[in-house]
C-alpha cells in the first residue's frame, strides 16, 4: 500500500513548521493543506474531524490516522521513519531533549508573547522570563553547533521558535530578548539553524509574518 | 557497572499524584528505590532545589548521578533503561501517540480543572467547574472506550502509560468527590471508568503508592488551613 502522509498547517505557526522540518529530514514525502487558522469558521471540516479537542494545527495524517501535538508528531515521525533519527539513542539524552522541548514551549515562547502585548511592569516580568529561558538554554548547547550535536535533533527543530520568531519579534519591536554577549553560543545557533537545507524552506516569509503579528497586536485578530 | 544496576532515588511525596505515575512505572519493572520524602509544605528544601533547578518540582528521578524530572518523562525514562517485560508504552508508534496525547491533555486541561472545583468560590462557581471537569471525563470515558480494544486498561491487559498517567489523579478526585459532594465518577455518565478505577487501584504495582482517601482529605485540609494562614493542626 503506498503510503500517505498528510499535514494540515499554517504557514505562520512554529509549531506547523516543526513537522514540516522533520519530514524533509526524514526524506517522507508528504500532502500539505493550509488551514485558515484565524477565523474559526473558516478551519476545514476534516480539521475539526481529526482535531476535535483542540481544534489546532499541526494534524498529521498518516494512512488516515490524525498525529496531534507538534512534539508529540515529532516523537510519532522519529519511530516511524527510521533514518536519520532526530532523538539521541541514550535515554538520559532523550529525557534531556524532551524536557528542553517542553521547557521551550511553556517556559520560553508564551512570556515572549506577554511581553508583546503587555507594557510596564507586566512587560519588564514577561522580559526577564524569557531572558533566563534563554540563558538557561545557552548552557544546555553548551558550545555545541547544534543541540543535537553536528546535525539537527529534536530539540533544535523545537527550538525554531527561538531561531526564527522570537527574533523577528525582537527586531521589530526593539525588545532585546536575545542578545550575543548573554547568549554568545545560542545567537550562533540561531544563524546556523535557519541556514540547514532542511530548515530553510520551512520558514514562514519574514515580511509576511511582521505584517501579520503587528495586524494581531492592533487587535485585528490572531491565530490559535 | 550495567545502567540498570545503578542506585535509584525518587525524590517526592506521598500526596503527590505526578510522583506516584514514577514509583508505579519503578514498581512495575521491580526496580528497588529509596523514596526520599520532601516536606514541601514546610517549604523546598536545598536537596530540590539542586535536584531541580529549573522548575524546583517534585518528582525527580535519580539514577546513579543523572537526574530526571517532569514525570511523564521520567516513565518514559524507565520504561526505556528497563526494556523488559512489562512494556509500560506500546510497541505501536500511533498508540503511543494517542497515550502521550491524553497523557498531555490531562496535564495541561483536566486536573486543572479538577483543582478549580476545590478554588471554586461561591455555588456558581463551583457549578461551572464541576461541568467543565465532567466535560472533560466523558471525553476520556470515550477515550478509554478507543484504547481498550475490549481489554481491562488503556494498556491492554496490564496498565500501561496512559493507565498510571490517568490513575495517579483518583485519590484527588476522591477527596474532590468528598469535599464537593458530588459523584463525579458516575455508573450514568462514566461507566467503563468507575470499573477501571477498581482495577487499577488493585494493580500490584499501584496499591502500595495509591494514598488513602481519608489521609489525603486531611493532608488537604491541612494545606488548606496553612494557605489561609491558621495554625497548623497537631498531626
Amino acid at each position: 500500500m503506498a503510503e500517505e502522509v498528510k499535514l494540515f498547517g499554517t504557514w505562520g505557526s512554529p509549531f506547523s513548521r516543526r513537522v514540516e522540518i522533520a519530514l524533509e529530514l526524514k526524506g517522507v514525502p508528504f500532502e500539505y493543506i493550509e488551514e485558515n487558522v484565524s477565523d474559526h469558521k473558516l478551519k476545514s471540516p476534516l480539521l475539526l474531524k481529526y482535531n476535535p479537542i483542540h481544534k489546532k494545527v499541526p494534524v498529521l495524517l498518516h494512512n488516515g490516522k490524525p498525529i496531534l501535538e507538534s512534539l508529540i508528531i515529532l516523537e510519532y515521525i522519529d519511530e516511524t521513519w527510521k533514518q536519520n533519527p532526530i532523538l539521541p539513542q541514550d535515554p538520559h539524552e532523550r529525557a534531556l531533549a524532551r524536557f528542553w522541548a517542553k521547557f521551550i514551549d511553556d517556559k520560553v515562547n508564551p512570556p515572549v508573547w506577554r511581553a508583546l502585548l503587555g507594557s510596564g511592569d507586566e512587560r519588564e516580568k514577561a522580559m526577564e522570563e524569557v531572558k533566563e529561558g534563554l540563558e538557561t538554554l545557552e548552557r544546555v548547547l553548551n558550545g555545541k553547533k547544534f543541540f543535537g550535536g553536528e546535525t539537527i535533533g529534536m530539540l533544535d527543530i523545537a527550538a525554531n521558535f527561538i531561531a526564527f520568531w522570537l527574533r523577528v519579534v525582537q527586531e521589530f519591536s526593539g525588545l532585546e530578548f536575545l542578545t550575543p554577549d548573554k547568549c554568545p553560543a545560542l545567537t550562533k545557533w540561531c544563524d546556523e539553524f535557519v541556514s540547514c537545507d532542511v530548515v530553510k524552506e520551512h520558514l514562514p516569509p519574514r515580511e509576511k509574518l511582521i505584517a501579520f503579528t503587528k495586524n494581531w497586536l492592533s487587535g485585528n485578530g490572531w491565530t490559535d | 557497572m550495567e545502567k540498570s544496576d545503578l542506585k535509584v532515588k525518587v525524590l517526592g511525596t506521598w500526596s503527590s499524584p505526578f510522583v506516584m505515575r514514577a514509583r508505579i512505572a519503578l514498581n512495575m519493572k521491580s526496580v528497588n528505590y529509596e523514596f526520599l520524602q520532601e516536606r514541601l509544605w514546610e517549604g523546598k528544601s536545598e536537596r530540590l532545589l539542586k535536584s531541580n533547578p529549573v522548575h524546583k518540582k517534585v518528582p525527580v528521578l535519580i539514577h546513579g548521578d543523572k537526574l530526571i524530572c517532569e514525570s511523564l518523562i521520567i516513565v518514559e525514562y524507565i520504561d526505556e533503561v528497563w526494556p523488559s517485560a512489562p512494556s509500560i508504552l506500546h510497541s505501536d508508534p500511533n498508540e503511543r501517540a494517542i497515550a502521550r496525547f491524553w497523557a498531555a491533555y490531562l496535564d495541561d486541561k483536566w486536573f486543572p480543572s479538577m483543582r478549580s472545583i476545590g478554588f471554586a468560590r461561591g455555588e456558581d462557581e463551583k457549578k461551572a467547574a464541576i461541568a467543565e471537569f465532567e466535560k472533560g471525563l466523558v471525553l476520556l470515558e470515550k477515550a478509554f472506550g478507543n484504547c481498550r480494544k475490549g481489554k481491562p486498561f488503556f494498556g491492554g491487559d496490564q496498565i500501561g502509560y496512559l493507565d498510571i498517567a490517568f490513575g495517579c489523579f483518583l485519590g484527588w478526585l476522591r477527596v474532590t468527590e468528598t469535599t464537593s459532594g458530588i459523584k463525579l465518577l458516575s455508573e450514568a455518565k462514566t461507566p467503563a471508568l468507575i470499573n477501571w478505577a477498581h482495577r487499577f487501584c488493585s494493580d500490584a504495582a499501584v496499591k502500595d503508592v495509591m494514598p488513602d482517601t481519608e489521609k489525603l482529605a486531611e493532608f488537604a485540609k491541612m494545606i488548606a488551613s496553612k494557605r489561609r494562614g491558621e495554625a497548623p493542626p497537631k498531626s
